[in-house]
């Protein structure tokens, strides 16, 4: 009876988006504040994120801003986290070393990943080749996500971490995951 | 080439930073958050003498506004104080933008000019004799930005922030002397005497 149970509720996490499971465990995990700089990948999740009221969601003209912004927060008393492409990860290497970093922000970033698995533009799949090394260069807690149903586990279990550690994380959302951005036109 | 004289909007008083600096410190009586700027702006919030609402910024160049916009989010009852040099501001000019669109009417942000990156030898910025950064706050819909045309005028436009209805910019136009404290580089250490101050942490 209890394993029937266990697989309807499995069963049922199976058929929530990926972009359902980012929504819920952001709420879950009391993750208010949202700046973003967009991807056509993270549309509907931006999209479901600016409808639900418990969020203060924005865009910001950099991601690097958007980092600032959630360090500002977090030391009055606010969670948030950021949503980006590979690319404009690729600019955050000197916020990270000198503000998230040093200071012990839970900055906590979901990185849609551009440059892999089906890329068609030569300047993303090498700028994609330069964000793991940057993370690993400063020892920040990174997960490539590429499954859905073990998805929900990485997501909440890193949140907590990040905001118990102190420390950045960070999420990339694979194709796999995510069907990725193809070659349409 | 244009010369900082041909510019209208510097027809201001050059002032100091450390002066102005003090005066802001010495009005803050409600624990007012202050978020100082990389290099000489933090070290002159230093030098005005700590307190615990006090943030020091030892990197990120340009994010003094946007980490001022996240405590501004986070705690809408207290005022936030942003202090910022124009070759930071010229970093992320950006961020006058999204501050626009939130509108926080708890933030007021000033803007230490004095046309130079002071601290790596006092080079001219690019927008030092041709760009108003006022006009470009006002561009950028942050109607409530004005020059200070002197010290009272800063300190009328400080305590006009403190009712304003929308987020208040304020320009200054400084000399180019170095600052005057030395900020302890500890960053989490910074941080913790911060939270603290915000009241988001207890004493261990």
């Amino acid at each position: 009876m209890a394993a029937a149970a266990e697989q309807t509720s499995s069963q049922i996490a199976q058929q929530k988006s990926w972009h359902e499971v980012v929504l819920q465990t952001l709420k879950r995990n009391d993750i208010r504040l949202v700046p973003y700089v967009p991807d056509r990948v993270l549309t509907t999740l931006i999209r479901s994120i600016h409808a639900d009221p418990f969020f203060t969601c924005f865009p910001t003209a950099r991601e690097e801003e958007a980092v600032g912004i959630i360090a500002g927060a977090w030391m009055a008393g606010m969670k948030g986290a950021v949503l980006m492409q590979t690319s404009g990860f690729a600019t955050l290497a000197n916020v990270l070393a000198s503000l998230a970093v040093p200071y012990q922000i839970p900055l906590i970033m979901f990185v849609s990943e551009r440059g892999t698995l089906g890329e068609f533009n030569y300047g993303q799949s090498l700028v994609c080749r330069t964000m793991r090394p940057v993370l690993d260069s400063l020892a920040v807690e990174h997960h490539t996500c590429t499954r859905l149903d073990e998805f929900e586990f990485i997501v909440d279990r890193s949140i907590k971490q990040a905001v118990t550690t102190q420390a950045p994380v960070a999420l990339i959302l694979s194709p796999l995951l995510t069907g990725g951005k193809v070659f349409d036109k | 080439m244009n010369t900082a004289a041909d510019t209208p909007a510097r027809n201001t008083k050059i002032m100091n930073r450390s002066d102005l600096t003090s005066r802001l410190v010495a009005k803050l009586k409600n624990e007012e958050a202050v978020i100082g700027g990389i290099g000489n702006t933090n070290f002159d919030l230093w030098g005005a003498g700590h307190r615990p609402q006090n943030f020091y910024m030892l990197g990120s160049m340009g994010l003094a506004f946007p980490i001022a916009l996240g405590v501004a989010l986070a705690q809408p009852e207290r005022r936030v104080f942003a202090l910022e040099g124009d070759g930071s501001l010229l970093m992320q000019l950006g961020c006058l933008a999204t501050i626009a669109t939130l509108g926080p009417k708890n933030l007021t942000m000033v803007v230490m000019d004095n046309g130079v990156y002071q601290i790596t030898g006092a080079q001219p910025t690019p927008a030092a004799a041709v760009s108003d950064l006022v006009a470009v706050a006002v561009g950028c819909g942050l109607s409530n930005s004005a020059w200070a045309a002197d010290e009272d005028d800063f300190e009328r436009l400080v305590d006009r922030s403190l009712s304003a209805s929308e987020p208040t910019l304020i320009g200054v136009r400084i000399d180019d002397k170095p600052g005057v404290g030395a900020t302890r580089r500890d960053p989490v250490q910074i941080r913790e005497r911060f939270m603290l101050g915000m009241g988001v942490r207890e004493e261990l």
